[in-house]
């Protein structure tokens, strides 16, 4: 039991940060259409800035509390991540929109792969190690849980429930969530339908670059090819949980990171991949739109 | 045995469908007849579920319940709720086109005609096989479906464009097209989605003619149509759906003079029926008006028969009769009418709650 | 608000004016994307402690080349676009005759092909030629052999499948275990292979059926990581990621051998000098062959009805049910048909490599081969070589520019840039080009002429 429930919050953390990164691919996939392959490596691009960051406050300055650290490597890789991603949007995707379905795939997949070269090239293909940044660990009657994983679901709850009033609460989100709908009726009511799929966009990168920093937190390490993997699950996990629904991207990321730590405890840690697609490719054939996402009507 | 060979007049038998979306009833309890070799138009204003009955009959909805029966020339007969999607025109030979057409726009005309003989020259190549090696069984077949394809974009009158891509064609040859391209089939029942929804005069002839030429030929022909100048003109029999249900089941002389049918796409409730009858004074004018701005406007200029030439005419008469026919119009026709409304009982309950006329 | 006041301004401002502005913004951007990741660099000092090396300079050159490259562009480049483009629409649209070379495309690509090792070896000499037969002629055609079977499933059936590269490998590592395990020679096990490859495509085919769309591209993305997953991790038959070696080479039908130690090696036989480039070049005409053989099968499939129903499977799936055509049937066979050109290609590889390992099957290898079908066009056999010529071929050619260390200094590996160079360069011709090389459509039947359906017309399936 006692290993039951670590497996449960080894689960919840992975899937925290899979849920994070998943959001970035839902919103994305909502408004445009389009899956953005490189968000992957936006994930990559902000664990790097939180790496790099984290140095400089290493050499200016000879302590500095932890908490201010990282809320400092979290902001700036924000901006910058959000930076990466907007500008991604700008030159890759916005001359192609409303053309051709597969062009922006394309285009992504370019991008995704010139940007993980881009930090290859710049700052050498070698793992990217820190010391420890957090290290207490708690034990409840044998249970053990650590202080990062305390951090890593606390700031991943404060971020959702951020992004729940975003989104739901406020004019931006009801554009976007208009935009979702109906682009081109939006556009006739006077939405700005570039702001806010660049806003889109930005949020997605703020939400994998805090995603990156509590990886670059829980991991300790860091290299350029980073974005391929967490990437692929937190794809996979936008859609387990319907492509598209907000709510559906957190839960599938929880899913993931479940399924994950509970067949490398249980079974095979060699195998832990291949369950979590194959759970996927299960799912998909008895709900072929994903566990929240609205059923395709096939209208005739 | 002997009971199935009398029934087989009737290419099409529809018995008690119903087809519910979850809480809503899109057909309740739908029985109709369509005879070998006749025309019969499915009509009903929007939301009526004409297009749920195409669907269901092929294939592309399963019905909640009831049976379609297709009893094919050669005597065999299929229940079409049972068999899969794409049997239903392989097997049963039934065809259909679509209310949004449904062209392969990036393949040329005769393209699109050569899939629609998908089937048999699956087996002319030995699926596939022979056809790989280029034997000659294959190349026969193959040019006689191009003989085929050719006589249908003849009778389409459509054989010039033969190898430009569907998409670049005018909307009217459009729909001739995809009418073409279900009979490259070789159906024995097409069945047509508002054929005529967007065409202009010009084209709703032609394609009066290209239907009249396919009833020629013995195919039987089951149409959903909002033009009342086609459904009047071409079709034999006339089955009127309201909000999933039967109205009236006719030819179309007695269909268009059925208070029931007035009242359904008149959009009123059944005491502003009573009214308009009252008011209107008889059946001959109401018939006038039903059809004279048909005549006015020609045949439909609109994709829908509510936003039509019709319901423009209803609109008239509302305000206009209402106006210039005397308020004590004469008390037989008053009783007339409510006898007929009384006789109009078993209408749907829910034509009151019907949205009036010039909705769309 | 934004941008109705800068088009506002962009009205007014001439045309250098707005590329200072541009070149400003691009130049403040570029410096926010890249201070961190250019103007410092991580780096492990003796201890394996991470330090930060600092690389202003190099910030700078490249800041400043973003934004002088933007004011040319703004400035210089797009008013000379805009000229030329309203020059042509000016002048009346002449059918131009397609010119010899365009109208001969196929064949004379044919022939340069045929006649590409003999000129390399000539140029060379047999132990010259053999980088450029095999790092250039063999890689090129294997990724044309592969994005040729793609083309099937994504081109013609508009299938999203991003998952390609497993039946590549399933092809690979059946002529590997095959060949080393049973001895089984190359023309037993090339169709082996194929039907192995057609086999998983089958299995994966028939429960991702209802998909569509995303849907359908990522269970295709987990089913070629599943596949190399099981590949790295059974080790007790794949040999992990260590890999399979030893993998027999391919005789000519068992007549003459390229084994120097076979009593049948073609130097022994046709007694000419012994030289590893007959090998490769050998296999460098059973590639062509195999490539060929794809193309065929490719034109011949389309012109019969399973094509056609492939074809009209990616414009509209409703309309074919209604036209009696079974889609799962004809989405199968597509899958199929792909994948047993992936097997082929697989195991050609293995014969090429003499070694496989789950290295060559990652994710990124599907990513390449569908972009080169879809940056040559879908459905089109010439624009997609084409594809394949340019990105494999350009990438390659990375390798050779060692002139460029006389430029940047001795430390400067053009090999490094090689992906990162790829990334942009899908990123460009697709921006260039969305359709592809070749966006239009050959119709497989007519009338009276054979006329090309434009791209506007063709739909992308939603598969």
């Amino acid at each position: 039991m006692q290993y039951f429930v670590q497996q449960l919050i080894n689960g919840l953390t992975l899937g925290s940060i899979y849920g994070l990164i998943a959001i970035g691919y839902t919103m994305v996939y909502g408004i445009i259409g389009m899956i953005n392959f490189a968000h992957g490596d936006i994930f990559m691009v902000g664990a790097f800035t939180a790496l790099i960051v984290f140095l400089i406050l290493g050499a200016l300055f000879y302590s500095v509390p932890i908490v201010v650290a990282l809320l400092i490597m979290m902001i700036v890789a924000m901006l910058l991540t959000s930076l990466y991603n907007w500008t991604i949007e700008k030159v890759a995707y916005r001359p192609l929109r409303g053309s051709f379905r597969l062009a922006p795939l394309i285009t992504a997949i370019g991008m995704s792969i010139a940007l993980s070269n881009f930090v290859q090239v710049t700052q050498g293909p070698r793992n990217k190690p820190i010391p420890p940044l957090v290290s207490q660990v708690y034990t409840f009657d044998g249970i053990s849980i650590s202080l990062k994983q305390i951090i890593i679901v606390i700031v991943t709850i404060t971020l959702l429930a951020i992004f729940w009033y975003l989104v739901n609460r406020t004019a931006l989100g009801r554009a976007q969530r208009a935009c979702e709908q109906d682009r081109k009726m939006a556009a006739l009511l006077g939405i700005d339908v570039d702001r806010t799929i660049s806003i889109t966009f930005i949020m997605g990168a703020a939400l994998a670059a805090v995603a990156g920093t509590l990886f670059l937190m829980y991991y300790g390490v860091v290299v350029f090819s980073d974005g391929f993997v967490p990437g692929v699950k937190a794809f996979t996990a936008a859609v387990l949980g319907g492509i598209g629904s907000l709510p559906g991207a957190v839960l599938g990321g929880l899913l993931i990171g479940f399924i994950e730590s509970m067949w490398s405890a249980y079974f095979s840690i060699d195998y832990k991949d291949v369950a979590a697609f194959s759970i996927l490719a299960i799912v998909l054939i008895f709900l072929p739109s994903g566990i929240l996402g609205r059923p395709e009507v096939e209208k005739v | 045995m002997n009971a199935q060979a009398s029934m087989s007049d009737f290419i099409l038998q529809v018995e008690h469908l119903s087809m519910k979306f979850g809480g809503l009833v899109a057909i309740g309890d739908l029985s109709f007849q369509a005879k070998r070799g006749e025309i019969t138009a499915l009509i009903g204003p929007n939301g009526a579920g004409k297009t749920t009955v195409f669907n269901c009959i092929t294939g592309f909805y399963k019905p909640t319940e009831g049976m379609i029966t297709l009893n094919k020339r050669d005597g065999s007969t299929f229940l079409l709720e049972r068999l899969p999607n794409h049997e239903i025109p392989a097997r049963a030979n039934v065809a259909r086109t679509f209310q949004n057409i449904r062209l392969f726009s990036g393949m040329t005309l005769l393209e699109n005609l050569l899939v629609a003989q998908h089937n048999k020259l699956m087996k002319a190549s030995g699926y596939t096989f022979l056809g790989l090696f280029g034997f000659p069984s294959y190349r026969q077949a193959s040019a006689e479906s191009i003989e085929l394809a050719r006589h249908w974009l003849e009778k389409a009158d459509l054989v010039d464009r033969a190898d430009d891509p569907a998409g670049d064609l005018p909307y009217g040859a459009q729909r001739r097209l995809e009418i073409a391209r279900a009979m490259c089939t070789g159906p024995e029942l097409l069945c047509l989605d508002e054929p005529a929804a967007g065409l202009n005069p010009k084209e709703s002839a032609a394609l009066n003619e290209l239907l009249m030429g396919i009833k020629g030929t013995g195919t039987s022909i089951l149409l959903i149509e909002h033009d009342m100048s086609v459904v009047m003109q071409i079709s034999d029999h006339v089955v009127v759906l309201e909000y999933g249900r039967k109205i009236s089941d006719g030819n179309p002389a007695s269909v268009r003079t059925d208070p029931r049918v007035i009242a359904a796409y008149l959009g009123v409730d059944d005491e502003e029926v009573q009214e308009v009858l009252t008011e209107v004074g008889d059946e001959d004018v109401i018939e006038q008006l039903d059809t004279g701005p048909d005549a006015a406007h020609g045949p439909g200029n609109s994709a829908s028969m509510m936003a039509g030439p019709v319901s423009d005419s209803v609109e008239h008469a509302n305000e206009g009769e209402r106006v210039t026919v005397s308020k004590g119009a004469s008390k037989a026709a008053q009783v007339d009418a409510r006898a007929n409304s009384t006789k109009s009982k078993p209408a749907p309950k829910s034509s009151t709650a019907k949205p009036r006329g010039g909705r769309k | 608000m934004a941008a109705t006041v800068s088009s506002g301004r962009d009205a007014v401002a001439t045309p250098i004016q707005r590329a200072f502005r541009e070149a400003f913004y691009a130049g403040a951007i570029s410096l926010g994307l890249f201070v961190l990741f250019i103007g410092l660099r991580t780096d492990q000092n003796i201890t394996n402690e991470l330090i930060l090396v600092q690389r202003w300079l190099l910030l700078a050159i490249v800041v400043i080349a973003v934004t002088v490259g933007r004011f040319l562009y703004v400035a210089y480049a797009v008013p000379a676009m805009e000229r030329s483009k309203a020059e042509k629409a000016a002048t009346p649209a002449v059918v131009a005759e397609p010119g010899f070379i365009k109208q001969n495309f196929n064949r004379i690509g044919l022939v340069i092909l045929l006649l590409y090792p003999i000129a390399m070896v000539l140029l060379f000499g047999f132990q010259g030629s053999l980088k450029w037969v095999d790092n250039f002629g063999i890689q090129i055609l294997i990724y044309v052999m592969l994005a040729w079977g793609l083309n099937i499933v994504v081109g013609l059936a508009g299938l999203l499948d991003l998952g390609y590269v497993a039946f590549y490998a399933v092809g690979a590592y059946a002529y590997a275990l095959l060949g080393t395990h049973f001895g089984l020679s190359f023309w037993i096990l090339l169709p082996a292979a194929g039907c192995m490859a057609a086999f998983w495509g089958v299995m994966l085919g028939f429960p991702v059926l209802r998909l569509r769309g995303d849907y359908l591209a990522i269970v295709t993305l987990a089913f070629g990581e599943i596949i190399r997953l099981v590949l790295i991790n059974w080790r007790e038959v794949t040999n992990g990621s260590a890999g399979i070696s030893g993998i027999p080479k391919v005789s000519f039908f068992g007549l003459i051998s390229f084994n120097v130690s076979d009593p049948n090696y073609i130097a022994k036989v046709l007694h000419i000098a012994q030289s590893g480039a007959y090998y490769k070049i050998f296999l460098y005409y059973l590639a062509l062959g195999l490539c060929l053989l794809t193309a065929f099968v490719t034109i011949r499939l389309r012109r019969l009805p399973v094509g056609r129903a492939w074809e009209a499977l990616r414009e509209d799936e409703i309309a074919c049910r209604s036209l009696g055509i079974n889609t799962t049937t004809t989405k199968l066979t597509a899958f199929a048909t792909g994948a047993m050109f992936g097997g082929f290609a697989g195991s050609f590889f293995a014969a090429r490599q003499g070694f496989v390992s789950p290295e060559s099957f990652v994710f990124l290898e599907s990513a390449i081969i569908l972009a080169i079908v879809v940056l040559g066009g879908m459905g089109s056999l010439g624009g997609i070589a084409v594809a394949a010529l340019v990105m494999i071929g350009g990438t390659e050619i990375l390798r050779e520019l060692d002139f460029l260390k006389a430029v940047f200094g001795p430390d400067f590996t053009p090999e490094l840039y090689r992906m990162l160079l790829f990334g942009m360069a899908m990123v460009i011709v697709m921006l260039w080009k969305p359709r592809g090389f070749v966006g239009s459509r050959e119709p497989t039947a007519f009338l009276k002429e054979r006329r090309a359906v434009s791209a506007s017309f063709t739909k992308e399936g939603h598969g």
